[in-house]
Formats: C-alpha cells, sequence, structure tokens
C-alpha cells in the first residue's frame, strides 16, 4: 500500500514510465473501454441531453444535501435499515467494526466498493486480526498481490492476463498455472464460493441511495455484488453522502451514463435495489441491514460553490479512460485512493493540498476529462482553482493545506512576466534580446527541463511586432 | 461542449492578435495570418501594444497576473472590430476563459464582449470571409495535428481541416490518435518533462506512421513542442503552422 505519507510523485511517475509492460496493458485497455462507451452513446444528441439532465439532478440534489440525507435516514429507517453517521474514515471503520463484535463475526465479505477504499478498512480490520475479503474479481486480484486498486472501476486493470495467471498460481494453494481466462475465473469462483457460505457480514458500496424511498442501488457485473447482499445475514453498505438523489425516477438517466461511461454497457448484468432487511415470512435476504453515510470532507467541499461540482462525481472513471496521463502512468502512481482527473481535484480537498496538491500538476488540462464527464464537471477548471490555491495564502483561499507552495522564486517570476506583458518597453526590449541572444542562453531552470525532451526554440531574429512595423501593416 | 456560433457578416476591418509564441518563435505564421486576411480586402490591423493572452499564468496558478495581461489586451483591441487569432488555445483563452477570469470584477462585462468578437484564424476564414482557395503547390501528402483547444474549447477543428482539403494538390493523412493531446500543456511540459516527453513521443510515432513529411497545426505551441522533441530523437517531423502553409500554397 502507498502510504500518504511516503507520497513521492517524481519517483513514481518515473516507475510508472519506466514499466512498458504497464503502458502496453493501460493502452489496451483504455482503447478499449473508450471504444465501447462510444458504441454505447452512438446518438450524441441524446448523450449531451442525457449530460444536461443528470448534472442537473445532481446539481439539485446537492442543493439540498441535508434535507435529503435526513429524508433517506427516515425512509431507511422505516423501511428497517439502521443508518450510521460517520465523519471521518476512522468513525466509519469503528462502525463497521462495531457491527462484526456484536455479531462475533472474524470475517467480511466484500463487494466492490470505492469508499471502503477511502476508509482503508480491510488494514483497519487486519491491525485487529479481522480478515476482509474482496470478492470482486479485480479486488480479489490485487489483493493477493497486496495492491490497491489502480483505477476506480477496474482495479487490476494495470495487469494482463498472464501476470494474472502468475498471480494466481502463486497466490491461490493448489491453483494450477493456466492462461485461460475461463480456468483463471473458475480458480477465482471455487476459491470465492466456499467463502460466500461461511461469510457473516457483508459489505458493499452504494451507486445511488433514493431518498424518497430509501432505496440503495447498486450496480455490478459478476453476482458478488448480490452474494455480499444477500447471502450473509448482515449487509453492511457504506457510502459518500453524496450520492443520494431526491427521487427513483432520477435513477435510470443516471444508471443509463454510469455504466455507458465507465463500462460501455447499456445497463449492468446485475442492478441491486436494497430497500429493507428480509422481512417476516420472507425465506432469504440479509436479517439486518446497516447504511453508513461518510463524509470525510465532503460537508466542506459542499460549502463552496464551485468546488461542489466536484462531489457531483458518480465514479464511473471514464475521466481516467480518457486522460492522456492517466493512461501512462495508471492509478498507482497518484499514490492515493482516487487518481486521474477526479482523483486530481478529490484528493487534494480530502487530504489537504499539502499533502496531495502536486497531483494537480499532472495534467495538461487538454479538456478530454471535461468533454466526457458524465456528469459535466468542469474538471479543468477545478484543476486550476487546485493550482491557484496551491500558492495563494490569503481568505479567499478554501482548501485545506492552501499556500503550501507558495515561494518567492516562482511568484517574483510572474510578477515579471506580467510587467513584461504589460509594458510594450519592456515586452519589445525582450523579444529584441530574445531575438539576438536567445541561442545563448544556459540550459538552467526551465529551459533545462524543456530541453531534456526537446532541442532549444530558436527565436526570430525579427519578432513579429517588428516584421509588422516594418512592413507597415496598420498598427493603430 | 460549445454552443453553435453565429457569425458576422464580413467586415471591413479586423484586428490580428498575433500570440506571444508567434512573436517571438513563429512569426512568418503571423505575416501570413495577416497576409490572408489581406488578400479578402480586410484592413488589418496589429496593435503594438499587444503581448499574451495571459494563458500561461492563468494555467499555471497565477489568476491575478493573468488579469493584469489580459486586462491590456482589453484595453488595447479597444475598437468594435474583430479578433482574429492565429492559434487555437489563445484564441480559447480569450473567448472561454476571459469571461471567467474577470468574473465579479468592473471588467465582466467588457470582457465578455471581447471573448464574443474573437476569433479563430481558420474560423474566421472559413465562415466570415468564406474563403476560395487556389494550390498553387506541387503534389504532398501532410497529416493534421490538432491542438486540445482548438479541438475542445473553441471546436474549429472541421474548419482548419476544410481549409487543408480545398488545396487540391494536398492529401490530408489523418493521425490515428488525432484527438489526444501531443504532451506540451503550457507549464506541464517542463513541471513534467517525463510524462510531457512520453505522450510526445507517441504523437510522433504515429505523425510518422502517416508516412507525410509534414505536420500541420493551427497551434505553434504544439510545434515547438513536437518538432523540437522530433528534432531531439534525430527524427525527421516537420511542422508547419496553416496559414504560413496556406499563403505558401496560394500565393502567386
Amino acid at each position: 500500500m502507498l502510504e500518504p505519507t511516503a507520497f513521492n510523485f517524481k519517483k513514481n511517475i518515473s516507475k510508472a514510465l519506466g514499466d512498458r509492460q504497464l503502458r502496453a496493458n493501460l493502452k489496451s485497455a483504455m482503447d478499449g473501454l473508450k471504444t465501447k462507451r462510444l458504441n454505447v452513446f452512438a446518438d450524441d444528441d441524446e448523450l449531451q441531453q442525457l449530460r444536461i439532465l443528470c448534472n442537473a439532478i445532481k446539481k439539485r440534489a446537492l442543493s439540498r444535501l441535508p434535507q435529503l440525507l435526513e429524508q433517506l435516514e427516515e425512509k431507511c429507517v422505516q423501511n428497517g435499515i439502521q443508518v450510521h453517521w460517520a465523519e471521518t474514515t476512522d468513525a466509519a471503520c469503528r462502525i463497521v467494526l462495531d457491527i462484526m463484535k456484536q455479531h462475533g463475526a472474524s470475517r467480511l465479505l466484500k463487494g466492490k466498493s470505492m469508499v471502503s477504499e477511502e476508509m482503508h478498512l480491510n488494514q483497519y480490520l487486519q491491525k485487529i486480526g479481522i480478515e476482509a475479503i474482496e470478492t470482486d474479481l479485480g479486488e480479489f486480484i490485487i489483493q493477493l498481490d497486496g495492491e490497491p486498486p489502480s483505477h476506480i472501476i477496474v482495479p487490476a486493470v494495470h495487469k494482463n492476463k498472464d501476470q494474472i495467471a502468475k498471480t494466481f498460481h502463486e497466490k491461490i494453494p493448489g491453483a494450477p498455472y493456466t492462461e485461460v481466462v475461463e480456468e483463471l475465473n473458475s480458480i477465482a469462483r471455487k476459491n470465492l464460493r466456499q467463502k460466500f457460505f461461511e461469510g457473516q457480514i457483508g459489505l458493499s458500496g452504494v451507486n445511488f441511495a433514493v431518498a424518497e424511498t430509501g432505496t440503495l442501488c447498486l450496480v455490478e457485473n459478476e453476482g458478488n455484488g448480490r452474494m455480499c447482499t444477500t447471502v450473509p445475514s448482515v449487509h453492511v453498505a457504506v457510502m459518500g453522502i453524496e450520492k443520494v438523489v431526491e427521487r427513483m425516477e432520477e435513477v435510470p438517466p443516471l444508471l443509463r451514463l454510469l455504466t455507458g461511461s465507465a463500462t460501455g454497457q447499456l445497463i449492468t448484468t446485475y442492478v441491486n435495489m436494497i430497500t429493507s432487511p428480509r422481512k417476516p415470512g420472507e425465506k432469504d435476504g440479509p436479517k439486518e441491514v446497516h447504511l453508513v453515510l461518510l463524509d470525510n470532507g465532503r460537508s466542506k467541499i459542499l460549502a463552496d460553490a464551485e468546488l461542489r461540482q466536484t462531489l457531483y462525481c458518480i465514479r464511473c472513471g471514464t475521466c481516467l479512460n480518457h486522460c492522456p496521463v492517466y493512461t501512462r502512468l495508471g492509478g498507482h502512481a497518484y499514490g492515493f485512493v482516487y487518481p486521474g482527473p477526479i482523483g486530481e481535484i478529490l484528493t487534494p480537498q480530502i487530504e489537504g493540498l499539502d499533502v496531495a496538491g502536486e497531483l494537480a500538476t499532472a495534467s495538461t488540462l487538454c479538456n478530454a476529462c471535461e468533454e466526457v464527464c458524465p456528469v459535466m464537471i468542469p474538471i479543468p477548471r477545478l484543476i486550476r482553482r487546485m493550482r491557484t490555491e496551491s500558492y495563494a495564502k490569503d481568505s479567499s483561499a478554501t482548501v485545506k493545506g492552501h499556500g503550501y507552495k507558495t515561494n518567492f522564486l516562482e511568484s517574483t517570476v510572474w510578477k515579471l512576466w506580467a510587467k513584461m506583458n504589460t509594458s510594450p518597453w519592456l515586452n519589445s526590449l525582450n523579444s529584441k534580446m530574445l531575438g539576438l541572444l536567445g541561442g545563448l542562453l544556459p540550459k538552467a531552470g526551465p529551459l533545462k527541463a524543456w530541453t531534456s525532451v526537446r532541442s532549444k526554440p530558436k527565436f526570430a531574429a525579427k519578432s513579429l511586432h517588428q516584421r509588422v512595423k516594418e512592413r507597415g501593416v496598420n498598427r493603430e | 461542449m460549445q454552443e453553435k456560433r453565429q457569425y458576422p457578416p464580413k467586415p471591413q476591418k479586423v484586428y490580428v492578435f498575433g500570440t506571444c509564441v508567434i512573436d517571438l518563435i513563429y512569426p512568418d505564421a503571423g505575416m501570413a495570418a495577416i497576409q490572408l486576411l489581406e488578400r479578402e480586402g480586410l484592413d488589418v490591423i496589429f496593435p503594438q501594444e499587444q503581448s499574451c493572452c495571459g494563458q500561461p499564468a492563468f494555467n499555471s496558478g497565477f489568476p491575478d497576473e493573468a488579469r493584469q495581461v489580459a486586462r491590456e489586451q482589453i484595453r488595447v483591441f479597444k475598437q468594435d472590430y474583430p479578433i482574429v487569432v492565429p492559434s487555437g488555445s489563445c484564441a480559447g483563452m480569450m473567448r472561454c476563459h476571459y469571461p471567467e477570469l474577470f468574473e465579479g470584477t468592473e471588467l465582466q462585462a467588457a470582457a465578455k464582449k471581447f471573448a464574443g468578437r474573437v476569433f479563430e484564424l481558420t474560423e474566421f476564414l472559413t465562415h466570415v470571409l468564406k474563403v476560395r482557395l487556389e494550390d498553387l503547390g506541387a503534389p504532398l501528402q501532410v497529416t493534421w495535428h490538432s491542438s486540445c483547444h482548438a479541438l475542445r474549447e473553441m471546436g474549429v477543428i472541421e474548419d482548419s481541416k476544410s481549409l487543408l482539403r480545398q488545396l487540391k494538390n494536398v492529401e490530408l493523412v489523418e493521425l490515428q490518435s488525432e484527438k489526444e493531446c501531443c504532451g506540451f500543456g503550457g507549464t506541464f511540459s517542463v513541471k513534467h518533462p517525463e510524462i510531457s516527453g512520453s505522450m510526445v513521443r507517441d504523437k510522433i510515432d504515429d505523425i510518422q506512421a502517416t508516412g507525410a513529411p509534414v505536420v500541420i497545426s493551427g497551434d505553434c505551441a504544439c510545434l515547438l513542442h513536437i518538432t523540437g522533441a522530433a528534432e531531439n530523437l534525430k527524427l525527421p517531423v516537420k511542422g508547419r503552422h496553416i496559414a504560413e502553409f496556406i499563403w505558401e500554397r496560394t500565393h502567386a
């Protein structure tokens, strides 16, 4: 596990870029996901209308978040779901642990949940001798290798089939070496099936929670989510507070965009709508259902009208798939739970700019993420905001750890730049100097970084300003 | 997402905003843009006090400095003429981000008005001037690089390509990953040279795979990065700004 304290972005970047296999694995996976997405959104007009609609749904829900959460709690309680509130990830972990203790459980069966990753729940439980078993195939693979997810939706996307074959053979007792996908699936299935029968507590995430009905929606493709939420006698769902929507009728368009953007599917193999524990007379289903609502900095993000848009995110991961930086680094280089463009804006807000602000530098602001984001989060704009707050010491800055990057040299350089570009006299002097002496500039500072990849810029002997003047173009 | 833009009738006078990269490194591209506009019978005005659109500071976390520089441009381009910019990126800054940059300031309305007058060069040539080009050059294959902001902010890539397609002796061979960023990204190029280098390497491979000896683009900063990286790798990739390329092939 990459610990935040050990976060060394530059080192992670070098390591990732040096791994040719990683790049090949990512490229083929991302190209596949992008193509599938395009196929499922063949009608661009429909896609754009859906984006506008879902942006409005999220915007409206977040503008009434406190009321919707109270309504959700009330409905859930009416339905027999026990609701818990956690301000921090530690508090959320304690709630899960307490539920396990009440039932004397020593094993947790987990469906895929990014919030549980955010809680570092597995490590928390491991420390006190409780085993958390990942049942999503991708999560299962990386758990065998002791790795965190490298993608929000496809956690083992950085590995290819041969690497997985090797992991299974080495880490699962008695597993033969095979590169046949069906056989690999069967090894995982056999391994997990027994654990489902023995498990007492199942944990899942939540894709959307509906306030008016107290319904928890969960999409998945493997059936492990349904197993985790129905086979054990207790189901614990963990969700970030931003996942609540007001009405059931808002779920279908959101689902369409979520599954289409995430995996290029019209609908996932399983769509679970959980509204209560087993009712009297029913033969199956968990006897208890718990919902843990996690804040972890979200209410602070909510308070800022611009930053609030970060919370529109439905965790589809398509911004990762379309990001030219993510597709070269993979998720591990980002050092925290949420990688890629969304991670560049979400992580610094949760962890603090002083801890994770460097993430916001890893973007060319090419806008590919913004173009595909199903809920229209202006990610590049928010990346700029992170960058600005990294240098901002004044009271207008609101993100935790702001101003961590303030330094005399950089602020002086930009002050001089502004001076030069607002003074025609200085600007003209500068271009003349560069034209005459630009070739002699020493390869130091930014020019050193520039020339590590590219040749030195060749400054023109005469600038456009001079050429225009000589040619007699109207200069006003 | 771009809304469909309404274009004005052909004006008598236009401003040209040359951009700082063209000013210092590619003045030929700027001169070509001016000549293309003049050939259509326009009075071209190039205010000498212009400098930079402010994007470098805006994207690097220094909006105050960006505002100082942007304010100057709003002041300098004072008449109500269209402002033609031979760069999708600088045009995008002025058209899409000036209103945001001056939000809540006394220049908010002026910035919005200014933004409404900004046109990328090929967009202006196509929609406002409706140019017809006669190709006088020898047969040539070229490929095209879309800058991200020409593509996703200004939405003018089809305009640029339609001009290239008017050149009857020019065959446009498109890139495999035309929509992928070349890795320039302004100060990103010097803050993350390793990632930037990996991105441009792929772009160069893509360009070379077309077999075309020259890559055309509407943005000189991308070209500086791509051809500079190719030169560093000792690979024969030539870059030309679209204005320069069109002017050279169409003037007697």
